[in-house]
């Protein structure tokens, strides 16, 4: 097992080494000017060209590179250009911002997805199951913005019963699990939850219809087994494919939705992606995605270690 | 067990009590909560970044300079007074330098005293390289708008000089846009600053960066609460040096909403009091939930600046003006649901750098095709020219259907129009590079929007034969002997009136040469709560909090 991990985390740094690589190439390719949120429109070009070389963006990509990875490495992701403040700082906050909603809009849609997909797998072409198709179709067909914009004008707009956006009454930074902070996230994490409940949805009723068609569960209930213990063999064995699918769809999340976030101004890695791309905040947009990268090799790590404890049977070589 | 259960429930009395008390509290509070259009809270450390709509909230709210606008008129354009200045005069043996008498007697927010110093020192962090407090993150938006601004130095406690490169007589002007923050309290932060921290660069950024998180001005606000990319609150500051304008609301609450549709349902749904900028097709749905609708005349041009390089359509000038003949500004007015004014130059008719230009921009598709034909086209012989426009932007209105819009009229007047459609930064980073620029990729206009609030924004940065790329926005090269002289005059013209009327002759030839397609100036829209009441909306990009209260 310890092996395994070692293993894993071996495999997990070239990955991100890559990953830093690429982002950091990525963002300098791209058109636009990286002073554009310190430097106005009507600064003249050798205005700009003072403010390249006082930002060091007049030395060569290669060396800039390495001077950002060796600050990296120890803990530095530099400063943001447009508000000055450590990288670092804005992202774990906006992590934080950004694991609230992502658990509990993975919560009811694991929740609400796994209900629809059990129901629909248990009963097979009946209008229960088409109906919870209907629901998990539109889960991962419709534009989840468009969601949360039909959302606002019901509940906000018109019913004026929960604030369309922000994170909290004075801000994220006293978030607090009472009535009136949760009140600012209901409406994103509901919208936020229809990715993964149309998922776990369809994955869950798949699984439940090729689970039922085994002759394991035949026999269960040739044993004079009742309903309810079928079923509990049927969770059981659902359960680590459901958990790997809800794993990645938390990694997904967690990733922070651009749109999501941006529809409510929910404060996420969404919205500050969001934003460093706006604003050409290069050294922002660079720590953002690295971040998140780590976050993704870890979760993936982490929902196989867990798939591992719950079927003994998935060996890894 | 009967005392603790006493003792419990009189702590409960307690606690409810309590919380009545200060419930009833921020009730009485007179609040104002605003959904700006910014992406995030603009810099709050003294020259603020998101362009002018920064200088709005956290530039005048906060801070003072020198000169300021006054922004007590609805019906004429905004004028320079006193700010922390007195009074200002240039040197008469040396017009390269100017003597400012600075205002007795005002305290920054932390209770430091504003004087010569203090003037030196917010010039010296945009200007002196060696200065502790020098900030590379303040300089763009500061240095582009006063690009003569050379030094400052003390006389004494209560009189500055101030130098420019060559002599200059929009400075005072210029001056609008250089906040004065406390020099005591950002050497507090800097002293506070980690020991580990040992470059001195990152030693001053840091400082800056402890600094916009509480920040300290002589301005009608101070600090109260500041959430990074959330929420700004601020304060009203009771010993504000103006007594005339301290403000009547205790606090202002400001949010950065970027997305039209989430700054309306903010405003419908009652969680803010005012939004900037509603999107035009949400007008009617908030008038009609009983919120207020204000706009004016705001120095803004949205213009195409036309490329006068040999080989450009536009360096002939029978075809700038018959553009500008054959746009149907009052058509497109109505398609933006009112929400802009007809443009017929850089300033529009009122102001007092107006003139009397010769060349009539109005909609005249007949005089258009008749000039067009002059120049040697025709309906079967258009002239085709390429455009830069963005998709969105700051300031830029709604540039894919007004340019739609004009590519039509245009078409009417044997134009055969082409966009090329960009990213906004990267439209405006084109724009700096120039016409002659691989980058322009042979357009023969852009549509870059402009703020025109001093003569040097307005005018000088476009039709100075100095002002080629990179030096400053002429993106088109235009050129003109007697208009670079038109301009000196104006610049050496230190009486605000013979300044004003230099100015205005300037203005009037330029509309005559016609460098840009006029076309519209924005009007400012904002939705506010009816219980906002004393609202003055300037022809300004600014407005005066301080004038405001909420019932």
């Amino acid at each position: 097992m310890i092996a395994y991990l070692l293993r894993r985390v071996g495999y997990a740094l070239p990955t991100m080494l890559g990953v830093a690589f690429l982002c950091f190439m990525l963002v300098h390719l791209a058109p636009g000017d990286p002073l554009v949120s310190i430097l106005p429109p009507d600064a003249s070009a050798d205005l700009q060209k003072q403010l390249m070389r006082l930002y060091g963006f007049d030395r060569p990509l290669p060396v800039q590179f390495g001077h950002w990875v060796w600050r990296a490495l120890q803990g530095d992701l530099g400063t943001s250009i447009a508000t000055a403040r450590p990288v670092v700082h804005e992202v774990f906050n906006a992590v934080g911002n950004t694991f609230i909603l992502a658990t509990l809009a993975t919560l009811i849609g694991f929740t609400v997805g796994s209900l629809f997909g059990f129901v629909g797998g248990y009963f097979r072409n009946s209008w229960m199951d088409r109906a919870a198709s209907v629901v998990s179709v539109i889960g991962v067909s419709l534009p989840h913005y468009w969601i949360g914009m039909v959302l606002v004008i019901i509940f906000s707009v018109q019913l004026m019963w929960l604030p369309p956006s922000g994170a909290g009454p004075s801000g994220s930074g006293q978030w607090q699990w009472d009535v009136a902070h949760v009140k600012y996230l209901l409406l994103p994490a509901f919208t936020m939850s229809f990715i993964p409940m149309g998922i776990v949805a369809r994955t869950v009723r798949a699984l439940v219809g090729d689970i039922l068609a085994q002759e394991f569960v035949v026999g269960l209930r040739a044993r004079g087994l009742g309903e309810f213990g079928v079923f509990r063999h049927v969770v059981k064995n659902c359960a680590p494919t459901a958990l790997a699918v809800m794993g990645l769809q938390l990694g997904y999340l967690l990733g922070g939705s651009i749109l999501i976030e941006t529809v409510f101004s929910w404060p996420g890695t969404g919205f500050l992606l969001n934003q460093a791309i706006f604003q050409r905040d290069l050294p922002l947009l660079q720590g953002v995605i690295l971040i998140l990268a780590l976050f993704f090799v870890g979760l993936n790590l982490a929902v196989d270690v867990l798939q591992m404890l719950l079927d003994p049977r998935i060996e890894r070589t | 067990m009967r005392l603790k259960i006493r003792s419990s429930l009189l702590a409960v009395f307690r606690m409810a009590l309590l919380s009545s008390l200060s419930t009833a509290a921020f009730a009485q509070e007179k609040v104002i909560r605003i959904g700006m259009t910014a992406a995030d809270i603009p810099r709050t450390s003294g020259q603020p970044d998101q362009g002018y709509e920064g200088n709005r909230f956290t530039g005048i709210t906060i801070y003072d300079s020198l000169t300021q606008w006054d922004l007590s008129s609805t019906s004429k354009a905004s004028e320079m007074i006193p700010g922390l200045a007195l009074t200002w005069n240039v040197d008469p043996t040396d017009p390269t330098k100017w003597i400012f008498t600075l205002r007795p007697g005002v305290r920054f927010h932390d209770g430091s005293a504003f004087d010569a110093d203090a003037v030196v020192w917010n010039v010296d962090k945009v200007l002196r390289k060696d200065a502790p407090q020098y900030d590379p993150a303040q300089i763009g938006a500061t240095l582009s708008r006063m690009p003569t601004l050379r030094s400052a130095r003390k006389i004494d406690d209560l009189t500055v000089e101030i130098t420019t490169s060559e002599p200059d007589s929009f400075l005072p002007i210029n001056l609008i846009n250089l906040y004065m923050a406390s020099p005591a309290h950002w050497e507090k932060k800097f002293a506070a600053v980690p020991a580990g921290i040992t470059d001195k660069a990152e030693r001053s950024k840091a400082a800056w960066t402890a600094f916009a998180a509480d920040f300290s001005g002589t301005g009608p606000f101070r600090a109260a609460k500041f959430v990074p990319r959330e929420r700004l609150e601020i304060v009203r500051n009771p010993e504000y040096w103006d007594a005339t304008r301290r403000p009547k609301v205790d606090r202002l609450v400001m949010l950065p909403l970027p997305e039209s549709s989430a700054r309306t349902a903010a405003l419908l749904s009652g969680q803010v009091d005012w939004i900037e900028a509603p999107a035009p097709d949400a007008v009617d749905a908030i008038k009609k939930r009983g919120f207020t609708l204000y706009t004016n005349l705001q120095p803004h041009l949205w213009p195409w600046q036309f490329a006068m390089q040999p080989g450009s359509p536009f360096a002939d000038r029978r075809l700038r003006h018959a553009a500008n003949l054959c746009v149907d500004r009052a058509a497109l007015k109505e398609l933006l649901s009112g929400l802009m004014a007809e443009s017929t130059g850089i300033v529009s008719p009122g102001h007092p750098w107006r003139g009397e230009p010769t060349f009539q921009v109005r909609y005249d598709p007949a005089a258009a095709r008749k000039l067009m034909i002059e120049a040697g086209y025709a309906q079967v012989k258009p002239a085709r020219i390429r455009v830069q426009i963005s998709a969105s932007g700051s300031g830029q209105m709604q540039p894919l259907p007004m340019n739609e819009f004009i590519q039509q009229n245009l078409k009417a007047c044997f134009f055969d129009v082409q966009f090329d459609v960009m990213e906004w930064n990267t439209l405006f980073s084109n724009w700096r590079l120039g016409a002659k620029d691989p980058s322009a990729n042979g357009a023969a206009a852009i549509n870059v929007s402009i703020a025109t609030t001093d003569p040097f924004l307005a005018m000088a940065r476009f039709v100075s034969s100095k002002a080629f790329p990179p030096v400053s926005n002429n993106w088109g090269y235009f050129s003109n002997p007697d208009i670079d002289v038109l301009l000196a005059k104006a610049r050496t013209a230190f009486e605000p009136e013979q300044r004003d009327r230099a100015l205005a002759v300037l203005h009037a030839r330029i509309v005559d040469e016609a460098p840009f397609l006029f076309i519209a100036h924005d009007v400012s829209p904002r939705a506010l709560s009816p219980k906002i009441k004393g609202v003055v909306q300037p022809r300004s990009w600014f407005i005066d909090f301080t004038t405001m209260s909420v019932d």
